[in-house]
């Protein structure tokens, strides 16, 4: 039961809780701004899902000083590669966001119109 | 009504499917191999206080490549997607006037947020921090002058020159490092110091400069082009 206090598990499931929000944002909602920010829930749940992962117990920083020694590096740390994954990860999170942001932006200008159910071009 | 019922159907199956793993998700005891790896040999290596700054930028340099690659996609197809029409910038703003705290608050904060965002990257090798952090700092800077002066003009030609000479800088210090080192982004190629001090990690600094200086000139890019599309809806 203790195991459900712990901070990884705490922050996994606040992770997953996130993704499933982003995944209702998506497909709920109507205005194409909305979904954007459907998406970017989904995506920021998934980044700390990750990093839940990295995560050792009583472990701290990936970062050498004074409170880690380098002999005692490989006992003290965190795992550095979830997180340096993470990082690309974010970016290519926020290239993608402004990307969407710009289609919604070039589509209301085409049409005047934020409303998903408006533009029925693709729809079979 | 049964459109929510089928969104509340595909929710719920999604959490089944992953409730199992994370009811069962007990935690990492030590680290794995590869990061036992990295960990123990990392700071004689590569020289870097900050093991996820040599992961990031030597041991999986290429991936921070594709990474800065796909940026500068997604910067290039918004440019190209909102290219502002030369008709209408001479256009009046419909933007509502600044307040005066915002405008006087940013002459204040745009250099010291500047200095931030430098501070950030020159010191990426030590702390946590980096080229990307310290670029999309610089960014919110120029967010700022945005909000602040939204009739401002950036200098396009100075943007795209500081995006191409530091993304150019990049790939030859990658280059360096086949050359004088031992594979693509190999950073010891420069002298790697001591564990710790400013001047340490061999050619990690100068890398993530010039990361810094290409993702804030991107970001900024993207906020430009966002901004001159506002004047024309």
């Amino acid at each position: 039961m203790t195991q459900y206090f712990s901070l990884e598990f705490i922050t996994m499931l606040t992770g997953f809780l996130l993704i499933i929000v982003g995944i209702w944002g998506m497909i709920s909602q109507k205005n194409l701004i909305k979904i954007v920010i459907g998406f970017s829930l989904f995506d920021t749940g998934l980044n700390i899902v990750i990093v839940s992962l990295s995560h050792i117990k009583n472990s701290t920083a990936p970062i050498i000083d004074k409170a880690v020694d380098v002999s005692q590096a490989a006992s003290k740390i965190a795992d550095p590669v979830p997180q340096a994954l993470v990082l690309t990860s974010i970016v290519i999170g926020l290239g993608v966001t402004a990307l969407m942001l710009a289609y919604v932006l070039r589509l209301y200008r085409e049409k005047k119109s934020l409303d998903i159910n408006s533009y029925t071009d693709l729809k079979w | 009504m049964i459109k929510k019922g089928i969104l509340l159907l595909i929710l719920v199956g999604f959490f089944a499917v992953i409730s199992s793993l994370i009811i069962n998700f007990t935690g990492n005891e030590a680290l794995n191999p590869m990061a036992k790896h990295y960990a123990e040999n990392g700071p004689s290596e590569v020289g870097a206080a900050n093991l996820v700054t040599a992961v990031v930028v030597t041991y999986r340099g290429l991936d921070t490549l594709g990474e800065i690659t796909i940026l500068f996609i997604a910067a290039a197809i918004i440019g190209f997607f909102l290219k502002a029409h030369n008709a209408d910038a001479d256009r009046p703003s419909r933007l509502r006037k600044t307040s005066e705290i915002l405008e006087t608050a940013s002459t204040l904060l745009v250099p010291t947020i500047f200095m931030l965002g430098a501070y950030i990257f020159i010191n990426g090798h030590l702390t946590p921090g980096g080229g990307f952090q310290g670029g999309a700092v610089m960014a919110s800077g120029v967010m700022m002058i945005i909000l602040a002066r939204p009739t401002s003009k950036f200098n396009h030609k100075l943007l795209s020159v500081l995006e191409s000479v530091s993304g150019v800088a990049f790939v030859i210090l990658g280059v360096l490092g086949v050359v004088l080192a031992s594979g693509f982004l190999n950073n010891s190629f420069l002298p790697l110091g001591e564990l710790g001090s400013i001047l340490s990690a061999g050619a990690i600094p100068i890398i993530y400069v010039s990361i810094g200086i290409k993702v804030g000139s991107e970001l900024t890019g993207i906020l430009d082009s966002l901004k001159e599309h506002q004047n024309e809806i």
